[in-house]
């Protein structure tokens, strides 16, 4: 509490005024050129052509095909990796096991590998000439270059979102509440569900959000399991591309622009849950590991 | 094994550990660690002399030149620009402060595609910022100044991130003590406040280093993925999945994974060593 206080300290605005002005004037001219300008050139380039080919590129059945492709990658990905986050933060957070840092330097594996691989990996397993290549052939059935590898790319992405929000949340708020509750005769589902979620249920929707941004825009990884099929292996962030490399620009542009209206939607609800939350900081963004406390 | 008893005897009022962590390590068996054995395993099946040839390769040696070169610019530029950022957001009050707080982590909500058409066409010869260095002869979109960009732009918010709640924390007595003794604003500055920053520095260093190595989305359309010129490492993986060199694309993967294993044991260390001293700061 002693930062509170004494924020307005006077040697906590020590140096002088010029030096101030100076640092602020060098972070904003930062942000302006690297994030600002990028911003906004986004959205002129979008509409370059006008409002009419703006919407005509944006009905597009083709259009539409990858924002339904995305749509339902995500409302796979997410859903999954979700339960995955809520078990795995619970067995790390209630329980003592050994082993636990290695398994917390696992979760966040998929982070420090480069989209590339993360695609390749599935092409090795699954592909044409991959462990399971043949055996899929002779039935038929088709994981890469279709929407099967896509969703795998995807979950594999954005495995630790979820995880890497919970854990630290679950590991602050201890365990004395669920065993509080099982002792006064709550059953384990209740527990859970009366004293657990609504203990983490902010932690939860900060971390579908973050992961719902990846996985609407994951475009390294997808693009090596996708087959660029138009209105059938491509996702929103795919379709930029084929349209930015047919030199339809400002149509690419036009499509970019809808990725880029849900990152502004994700950072104001991800700044929303931080103001509802304090203890939130992002570090599905900010991939710092989490060190666990108890192991 | 009197450990195991013991620690369930602890852990039995709360139900689940069996349910939730068998879940957990199959579900990271079946996504993570058995496709990436799969890396290992498909490598193995080369000769010594057919892995080193793809991995020593002029154009894979060019490759990690300019892969690490970039990665190591675009992160200390960051480590410069990240602080100054850092430091007025924490310490400064000035309009539309917490609009730029948001705005910091948009490289990373933003999709590296989107990211990679815009900060080409901003920075081509033509584009609202490449006209301006065109009379300086400075080309920066199809050249490796674009990838640094493209590197700098997806590495921007980590320093901002990792250094942001260290000097949060920051005991101002600290600082009062040590202008009592008589240190000037830049004395305390460099010999009190920068020594605190410093694990938090290095770790998000090696995190925007570690991301810009990997990076693939934003720099495919700033670079003209020209062999031995402007192909970073995963660019070249993707030409050879391309040409479907399956075992030469799985060649240079592993040498990737071991670097980023490797960045992500000293991120561990760093972490390890930067709550040590806040642990000590407390105490």
């Amino acid at each position: 509490m002693t930062a509170t206080e004494n924020i307005n300290a006077p040697h906590r605005m020590a140096e002088p005024a010029f030096v101030r002005r100076l640092l602020i004037g060098i972070a904003l001219a930062f942000m302006a050129l690297f994030l600002v300008i990028p911003l906004v050139s986004v959205f002129a380039e979008a509409l370059k052509l006008g409002f009419g080919f703006y919407f005509q590129t944006l009905r597009d059945p083709l259009t539409l095909s990858a924002v339904k492709l995305t749509l339902i990658t995500a409302g796979i990905s997410v859903p999954l990796n979700c339960i995955f986050g809520v078990a795995a933060a619970w067995a790390i957070a209630k329980f003592d096991f050994r082993g636990k840092n290695i398994l917390l330097t696992l979760i966040d594996l998929p982070f420090s590998i480069s989209p590339v691989i993360s695609g390749l990996i599935y092409v090795l397993i699954f592909g044409a000439q991959g462990w399971f290549g043949p055996w899929l052939q002779d039935h038929n059935i088709k994981i890469i270059f279709a929407v099967p590898g896509i969703v795998l790319a995807t979950i594999f992405v954005t495995f630790p979102f979820v995880a890497r929000e919970l854990i630290p949340l679950m590991q602050a708020q201890g365990r004395n509440e669920e065993e509080a509750a099982r002792v006064l005769g709550a059953s384990g589902w209740q527990t859970f569900w009366r004293v657990t979620i609504p203990n983490i249920k902010w932690g939860l929707v900060y971390g579908v959000i973050l992961c719902n941004a990846r996985a609407m825009g994951e475009f390294g990884a997808v693009s090596v399991v996708s087959g660029h099929i138009q209105g059938q292996t491509n996702t929103i962030p795919l379709h930029v591309q084929i349209l930015y490399e047919s030199n339809n620009s400002t149509g690419a542009f036009a499509v970019a622009s809808l990725l880029t209206f849900l990152a502004l939607v994700t950072l104001v609800l991800k700044t929303w849950v931080e103001h509802k939350n304090t203890a939130l900081r992002g570090t599905a963004f900010t991939p710092v590991p989490v060190v666990s406390k108890t192991g | 094994m009197p450990t195991r008893q013991t620690g369930a005897k602890k852990n039995r009022v709360l139900p689940g550990f069996k349910l939730t962590l068998g879940f957990t390590l199959f579900y990271l068996g079946l996504i993570v660690l058995i496709p990436l054995t799969a890396v290992f395993i498909k490598t193995s099946t080369l000769s010594w002399a057919q892995f080193s040839q793809t991995v020593f390769s002029p154009q894979a040696l060019a490759a990690y030149r300019l892969s690490f070169g970039a990665a190591f610019f675009a992160a200390l530029i960051n480590a410069v620009f990240g602080l100054i950022v850092a430091w007025v957001l924490v310490r400064y009050s000035f309009f539309g402060k917490k609009f730029v707080d948001a705005l910091v982590d948009l490289p990373f909500a933003l999709p590296t595609a989107v990211a990679g058409i815009t900060l080409a066409t901003l920075y081509a010869p033509n584009g609202w910022i490449g006209h301006l260095l065109v009379p300086f002869g400075i080309k920066v979109s199809y050249t490796q100044l674009g990838i640094f960009v493209a590197l700098t732009f997806i590495g921007l918010p980590f320093i901002v991130r990792t250094v942001q709640p260290v000097l949060e924390d920051f005991d101002p007595e600290l600082e009062d003590a040590a202008a009592s003794l008589g240190a000037s604003r830049w004395q305390i500055f460099w010999r009190v406040i920068f020594p605190t920053l410093t694990p938090a520095l290095l770790t998000g260093f090696a995190l925007a280093f570690a991301r810009a190595l990997g990076e693939y989305g934003s720099v495919v359309f700033i670079s003209s993925n020209i062999p031995m010129k402007t192909q970073i490492v995963p660019l070249l993986i993707m030409s050879e999945l391309d040409g479907f060199q399956y075992a030469k694309a799985t060649a240079l993967a592993v040498v990737m994974l071991v670097v980023s294993f490797l960045l992500l044991l000293a991120v561990n260390v760093l972490q390890w060593w930067s709550n040590r001293y806040n642990t000590n700061n407390l105490a």
